[in-house]
């Protein structure tokens, strides 16, 4: 088998979720809301950081929103 | 700086388009004021966007740290951004060993092997001596190749007196569907030397304060590469979410120099459960992560906002983790807003995880009793206090409380462990302040 089942489910929901994507969204005149600077994804980019550090150095997960490396002694 | 946050994969450019108009009415009412003046000014495209922020983290009888930040960013030109960060970092207090405690006194050589400190009876071994400061310098790049791509360079270098890390990173960003669909891809590579003081302590090598530390070396290193792929897409006006997968591989030393496992006796009497000595921890060479992280954010018809996300983590170390991370956005009036956080966490132990040795085992390959690589659970709960303004000057404080805890009291212990605290909580208050301007 050149695809493993997981591999055929991946595809497939890849498929499912570019096609759900496509029905989504709105004109670039219905924008309004989304573009207020408190609705991007990473409007609070100092707070992440600062969060990402604290758990980095307490616990044994990192990354997820962003990259997972270290750059700190601290673990 | 632990975690190099992507840059939002916008899908909405007007957002940035909306961001410049604003800064060109700026700079046009900027300039007509100051004709009117008789004085010329600079136009906002010239100005640097600044944030500062100073946080503080303190433990109740560990850990403490002051960290301020100033983070830059201007727009060198209709496609270019060029951003940098300086953060400082400034850690004391004590750290908890690995050690157990014990119903008696106990002594230990300093990770230096200058000096040793005494542990209380019935107290967890911490080492004292922790005090670092950290410098850290990023550097960010963001380009518009044309209308539906983005590409992202940075490069960060951050330096304490036993740790150094370089690091370089490289995105994409694919905007489709009309740029309701952010497609992003990156990768980071990251090299990190640790050189602690005195050397690097024989992994497993017994810790003795009658004896001095055997070394195996003057430093050693490491290295990272992660990998993200991801998908912002807008749901609705006033919604959208985003979905990244990621994959952390490290290589080389990543095991803590400062980190020690109790070794307890395990003969029938009144010592039974006493730690004798204790060995210097050592964990796997090679680490991968995998992680899958979503967000969703939807902004009420009362101009609140909700932001909900989850991260589902796992490694080839045996740890698990699952974070939840809600945050209310309550809008006040005047561009006031009161922003309630809650997040929650869990995670499994590392399979070379154990409280301890026994004296009638064969020490392990890996191992160590690192609390941070145990089964946990914490939480978070804060509230942000802050003002919006339409051209800058913003701020805003925040205040949580960071709780983390374990199994104080495993099924393993025995004889005098079985009344010790073998996982005591952390507790911990997080203060921060903010300031943003325009110059």
């Amino acid at each position: 088998m050149i695809f493993s089942h997981f591999s055929r489910l991946s595809i497939l929901l890849a498929c499912v979720f570019i096609v759900s994507c496509s029905s989504m969204g709105v004109s670039p005149w219905e924008r309004g809301i989304l573009a207020k600077p408190e609705m991007e994804m990473t409007d609070n980019a100092m707070d992440l950081a600062f969060d990402a550090h604290i758990y980095f150095s307490k616990e044994a997960s990192s990354g997820g929103e962003g990259f997972a490396g270290g750059g700190c002694g601290c673990n | 700086m632990a975690e190099k946050v992507l840059p939002a994969a916008d899908v909405d450019v007007t957002k940035m388009a909306t961001h410049k108009k604003m800064k060109k009415i700026s700079g046009l009412l900027s300039v007509a004021s100051c004709s009117l003046l008789g004085s010329m000014g600079a136009q906002a495209a010239d100005n640097w966007d600044v944030d500062t922020s100073v946080l503080i983290y303190s433990e109740s009888d560990r850990v403490s740290a002051f960290e301020p930040v100033v983070s830059m960013k201007k727009d060198l030109n209709e496609t270019d951004i060029l951003s940098m960060k300086l953060t400082l970092d400034s850690l004391t207090g004590a750290s908890a060993t690995g050690a157990v405690p014990s119903s008696q006194a106990q002594t230990f050589t300093r990770p230096s092997g200058n000096g040793q400190f005494t542990t209380p009876a019935n107290e967890t071994p911490l080492d004292d001596t922790f005090k670092d400061s950290r410098g850290q310098f990023n550097l960010n790049w963001d380009k518009a190749i044309d209308s539906n791509n983005r590409r992202n360079l940075g490069f960060g270098v951050s330096t304490e007196y036993d740790f150094t890390s370089i690091s370089g990173n490289a995105s994409w960003t694919h905007e489709m569907n009309e740029k309701n669909t952010a497609l992003t891809g990156g990768i980071n590579l990251e090299f990190d030397t640790i050189s602690p003081i005195g050397g690097i302590p024989q992994a497993r090598s017994i810790q003795d304060v009658n004896q001095a530390i055997i070394r195996e070396g003057a430093d050693d290193n490491r290295q990272v590469i992660d990998m993200l792929v991801g998908v912002t897409q807008i749901i609705d006006r006033s919604s959208l979410f985003q979905v990244n997968l990621s994959y952390s591989m490290a290589d080389g030393y990543l095991t803590d120099p400062f980190k020690i496992v109790s070794i307890v006796d395990t003969t029938p009497g009144a010592n039974l459960g006493e730690p004798t000595s204790q060995i210097y921890e050592h964990r796997p060479d090679s680490r991968s992560k995998t992680s899958v992280y979503g967000k969703y954010k939807k902004s009420l018809s009362n101009e609140d906002i909700v932001t909900a996300s989850l991260r589902l983590m796992s490694d080839d170390w045996g740890v698990s983790s699952e974070t939840i991370d809600l945050t209310y956005r309550w809008q006040l009036d005047n561009g006031y807003y009161l922003q309630p956080h809650v997040r929650i966490y869990h995670q499994s132990a590392a399979d070379f995880y154990r409280y301890f040795l026994l004296d009638s085992e064969a020490v392990p390959t890996d191992v160590t009793a690192d609390y941070r690589l145990g089964e946990m659970d914490a939480q978070t709960f804060g509230v942000k206090f802050g003002k919006t303004n339409q051209f800058g000057n913003d701020w805003s404080v925040r205040i949580e409380q960071y709780v983390q805890s374990g199994n104080s009291n495993p099924a393993v212990a025995f004889g005098q462990l079985s009344n010790q605290d073998l996982y005591p909580d952390v507790d911990a208050i997080i203060v921060q302040a903010s300031y943003s301007f325009v110059f």
